[in-house]
């Protein structure tokens, strides 16, 4: 009865934000419900027990994925007027991919229907679920069998990282940034001086 | 197989990885400062890496004494075949690099680190025996070298360079990735030896479109035609001594790879893939030696396009060892290779000594014109190279291909190697132009600038080794590419 009420709340509320996040004339506020949806779409994968593929949604999509999209979404200067100019011109473009995808819903439909598709068969070499959860069960693979990759990927991070800072920080020179010690330390007769110059003459600063 | 002989047998990759890391926290605290000690000490690294892989190359051992993590990783001579060409060209890499950024911005401290950890997932990719290890290196060697082409970040060709490299390696690691989700969906796991057992017989359609889609994926790696376009504008634009790097070291840990795809993971299915790999080599020959006659006709001709074209073109020719699928044909790939690696070597050396009177580098054909009454050495060294290219006969380049025709006539490819030395005549063409040039046009009097002593001991060293002495090194060259080919072949 409560996995009913709760996958049938997730699902509307998949649903309703999906449809929000298209609607919303706000770029925005359509991330905004994107990342509803994420946490939505995260609630229906720990009901059908893949609670790994739940947390992945939650990490990666709504921390890292969604994050970037708020960025680059704040960052964008988008000039709505010339967005809407574009759309009666866009229009029967719109409409072409639409049918498109339309007919390849009907056409996945109907496949289904017929039967499933034969992708070779498996040779029962792969390991059956006893009880463990999906997270023990990634993570001890990972931690034993598949060890030197795993730590090899990470090698592949760091990498990233080096690459990331080698291809875009810089010491800039034409910045001049407060030095706190610097400015306590300083004294009144350091800073100041007493000048008396002659009549007609400046002074050298 | 214990956890602790795994890593005995992954000990060079541990070690660059270690080391790699220490030499990070140099760079870390010491700055551009420390450039020059950490491409040094890189240097060490690199060389201790070579003195841990060495003993496997001799050691006969192969199959499963030397199948470590569960049978992802092999240490056996062919691993240990390739990964001394990639350590050798990373050195060499290193050794050119500071006189070059010296003129052109600085020599960053994260220049020795990305080659280290470039190479570091080459040695992966050589050792690969399972679908996932094999990503892992491609990647951790790609991503180096994107950051790599772009390091001169002010200069707009470097970062072309980078961007085009970086977004069609982006486009080729993906299709890579879907054949290989194909091929673990028919084969139904991601090891080598067990794809092999898994595709036996007749091979699905859907196992043939994931080996296929893999194929692209590594011939683009390799810049075998047709996936070569990026090739030569990222040669171009990269700064020479990673030029000198691309066109040494990921070739080699690329070719190494295809191999152990090809003859070991669809070692059963050579009749689907053969056909496929005689096209890419035909193609390949004929379109780097096009392009490479389109470089020395027009007047921006450039000397780095040119050896762009031209790997595309060598690439072609090793290739035709892999259409034999026969130990033979692995060892005459593995002896080309190194050979290859020496005239690239040569080859980019030569290139980086030509300066003109303010220390500019100069890589525009026209210019060579006079070289060799300024500067003779240069020139001779520049002219063995390009006829080593050519294969003409007394130069060592000549071997390689001949290993490489003899493996095809011996496992019936007669026709495949006619067309090949039929093409290879059409490479001669460019390969003279430029010789011509430098001995017969007239003086323009543009390479005056002076040389130093380490590229001046490199070339030396490489041209002995393309020069007629190196036929002296073939029987011992000779037996380690055999010893490798065979832990290639070696089934169990």
């Amino acid at each position: 009865m409560i996995q009913a009420f709760a996958f049938y709340l997730f699902a509307v509320l998949v649903i309703a934000s999906g449809a929000f996040c298209i609607l919303a004339r706000n770029p925005v506020h359509s991330v905004l419900w994107l990342i509803v949806a994420f946490f939505n779409a995260a609630g229906l994968m720990v009901l059908v027990g893949a609670e790994f593929i739940a947390m992945l949604l939650v990490i990666v999509y709504v921390g890292a994925v969604a994050v970037l999209f708020l960025f680059v979404v704040m960052m964008l200067d988008i000039d709505f007027a010339e967005l809407r100019a574009g759309f009666v011109r866009n229009f029967p473009l719109g409409i072409a991919l639409a049918l498109v995808l339309v007919s390849e819903l009907v056409l996945g439909l109907g496949a289904l229907k017929v039967g499933g598709l034969k992708l070779g068969a498996s040779d029962g070499s792969a390991m059956t679920a006893t009880g463990q959860s999906n997270i023990e069960a990634i993570g001890a693979l990972l931690y034993s069998r598949y060890l030197f990759v795993f730590e090899a990927s990470g090698m592949i991070l760091l990498v990233a990282m080096i690459g990331a800072i080698v291809l875009t920080h810089r010491q800039r020179s034409d910045t001049r940034g407060q030095n706190i010690s610097r400015q306590v330390a300083r004294r009144p007769d350091e800073a100041t001086r007493n000048e008396r110059p002659e009549v007609g003459q400046g002074i050298q600063l | 197989m214990t956890l602790v002989d795994s890593l005995r047998l992954g000990a060079p990759e541990e070690w660059l990885s270690v080391a790699g890391l220490g030499l990070l926290m140099v760079a870390a605290w010491g700055g551009d400062k420390a450039a020059r000690l950490i491409g040094l000490l890189a240097i060490t690294a690199l060389v201790v890496a070579g003195v841990l892989v060495a003993p496997s190359l001799t050691g006969h051992l192969s199959g499963s004494a030397v199948a470590a993590f569960q049978g992802q990783y092999s240490g056996d001579a062919f691993a240990a075949f390739g990964k001394l060409l990639i350590y050798l060209s990373a050195i060499v890499t290193l050794i050119i690099a500071p006189r070059f950024f010296d003129r052109s911005g600085g020599m960053r401290a994260e220049f020795p680190l990305l080659v280290l950890f470039a190479s570091l997932g080459m040695g992966l990719m050589v050792s690969a025996t399972d679908l996932i290890m094999l990503y892992i290196g491609l990647e951790l060697n790609s991503l180096s070298a994107y950051v790599l082409a772009s390091i001169l970040r002010n200069d707009d060709r470097s970062a072309e360079a980078g961007l085009k490299y970086f977004v069609l390696g982006a486009l080729a690691s993906g299709i890579l990735l879907f054949g290989m989700s194909l091929v673990y969906g028919f084969a139904g796991t991601t090891s080598f030896h067990g794809i092999h057992a898994a595709l036996n017989g007749p091979m699905a359609m859907g196992a043939t479109f994931g080996m296929i889609f893999m194929l692209s994926g590594l011939a683009f790696k390799i810049s075998a035609a047709p996936f070569h376009m990026w090739t030569p504008d990222v040669y171009e634009g990269a700064p020479t001594p990673v030029t000198t790097f691309f066109a040494t070291a990921p070739k080699v840990a690329a070719m190494a790879l295809l191999m152990r795809v090809m003859l070991v993971a669809f070692g059963a299915e050579v009749g689907a893939w053969r056909q496929i790999i005689v096209f890419v080599s035909l193609i390949s020959i004929v379109i780097g030696a096009l392009g490479a006659i389109g470089q020395t006709n027009a007047e921006g001709g450039n000397i780095k396009r040119l050896m762009a074209y031209s790997s595309i073109n060598n690439v072609g020719f090793i290739l035709v060892g892999l259409a034999a699928a026969t130990p033979q044909g692995a060892s005459a790939m593995l002896v080309y290779l190194a050979i290859y690696v020496a005239m690239s070597v040569a080859g980019f050396v030569a290139v980086l000594l030509l300066r003109d009177e303010e220390g500019n580098q100069i890589e525009a054909i026209a210019d060579l014109g006079g070289l060799s009454k300024r500067r003779p050495g240069i020139a001779a060294a520049l002219a063995a190279v390009m006829f080593s290219l050519a294969g003409i006969p007394p130069l060592f380049g000549f071997w390689g291909k001949f290993v490489v025709f003899q493996a095809a006539v011996a496992s019936g490819l007669l026709w495949l190697a006619a067309l090949g030395i039929a093409a290879s005549v059409i490479g001669a063409f460019y390969y003279l132009k430029v010789v011509k040039v430098m001995y017969f046009d007239e003086d323009v009097g543009k390479v005056t600038g002076a040389g130093d002593t380490p590229h001046f001991a490199l070339l030396i060293a490489s041209g002995v080794f393309i020069s007629p002495l190196g036929y002296l090194a073939t029987p011992w060259l000779g037996g380690l590419a055999d010893g490798a080919a065979a832990a290639l072949f070696h089934v169990g």
